[in-house]
């Protein structure tokens, strides 16, 4: 009656958690470091990338949706994309009415 | 465990009291219980995408409408704290992941030292955050306030390649003082709120609980530090990093 319920949950080895914040911490040197260069347009665009990844990073292992359900997959997806497509339609509209001023 | 935290009742779901204290009637196993509460906070965590999304967004169209205030602004920026500070933050995420290790591992002390060691983080990266902010009112950054625009009508002698802004252009950097406020203001108010509720978690952990094998509350608090530290994951490049060169 009393027997402890065992997840059948994964439980994530804290040698992952070592290795994703290493490779956290590598990745900022870098942002860093890629900052200082001269890229012209691509200084954003190395930094967003960079930054992109990070965050992946975090909401792969730090967050476990590597080890989650689907359903939690396929909507953490689907609310990321929203947020894209509301930037979209945000950024046509403001590009479009001053067009040619961008 | 996919099928099993989707399903229904299964036909011996009501087996009498085979299951743990924990688990609430209307929750057929606990993988179930569990997931549908870190499905709430991932739902609760999108609204607040949306949220930062939109003062994102604003950041976005502003810095290409007044590029050269923007760069300007961005100038004045601390490098080395931005550095710092996102070290702090990712030392804290690995604590927290850490805290939530433990809790499931069910050991108390490491619990205990790991929340504190992510409530001392948290601390440190406002600290440093308020030496800045310090700086930017001593320096007359701040819009609205305490804000001057001679920093930018005059050569910058870091930037010595930088041509002066015309008033008009360097009124704007004013836009990039507002967001940057604005941005890290908030982030730094969800840091508040998560060291407030650290502060409670510490004093429950303190009298036993989350190492019963009940630890919902650890784990999506978890995912709420986790995701006020993705945003400065965003803020760092964009508002210390981009217009270095520029």
């Amino acid at each position: 009656m009393s027997e402890p319920t065992h997840h059948a949950h994964t439980v994530v080895h804290p040698k992952v958690y070592a290795a994703v914040f290493g490779a956290l911490l590598l990745f900022t040197a870098l942002t860093v470091f890629a900052s200082s260069l001269e890229l012209g347009v691509f200084n954003a665009v190395v930094a967003l990338a960079i930054a992109v990844i990070k965050a992946t990073l975090v909401v792969l292992f730090f967050m476990h949706i590597r080890y989650s359900s689907k359903l939690l997959k396929l909507t953490i997806c689907s609310g990321v994309f929203m947020f894209l497509v509301l930037i979209t339609m945000t950024l046509t509209d403001y590009i479009s009415r001053a067009w040619g001023l961008w | 465990m996919d099928s099993q935290a989707i399903a229904t009742l299964p036909e011996h779901g009501h087996a009498e009291h085979e299951h743990s204290p924990h688990l609430h009637h209307h929750f057929a196993t606990e993988d179930q219980q569990r997931e549908a509460s870190n499905f709430g906070m991932w739902l609760f965590l999108l609204t607040e995408i949306m949220f930062f999304g939109g003062m994102f967004t604003a950041y976005l169209i502003y810095r290409n409408w007044y590029y050269p205030a923007f760069v300007a602004g961005s100038h004045w920026m601390k490098i080395w704290a931005g550095t710092l500070n996102t070290t702090v933050l990712i030392c804290s995420s690995f604590t927290m992941a850490m805290a939530v290790y433990s809790a499931e591992t069910r050991k108390r002390k490491a619990l205990l030292r790991y929340l504190s060691l992510t409530l001392f983080l948290g601390f440190v990266f406002l600290g440093i955050k308020a030496y800045e902010w310090h700086n930017e009112w001593v320096e007359h950054h701040v819009p609205g306030l305490n804000f001057s625009i001679n920093d930018f009508t005059h050569v910058d002698p870091r930037y010595p390649l930088d041509k002066p802004l015309a008033p008009d252009m360097a009124e704007k950097t004013q836009s990039y003082f507002s967001l940057y406020f604005l941005l890290t203001g908030v982030h730094a108010l969800h840091m508040l709120v998560g060291v407030s509720i650290l502060l409670f978690l510490i004093f429950n952990a303190w009298k036993g609980a989350y190492t019963t094998g009940h630890m919902t509350f650890i784990e999506n608090f978890g995912l709420y530090w986790h995701f006020v530290d993705i945003i400065w994951i965003f803020l760092f490049p964009l508002l210390y990093l981009i217009s270095r060169h520029q």
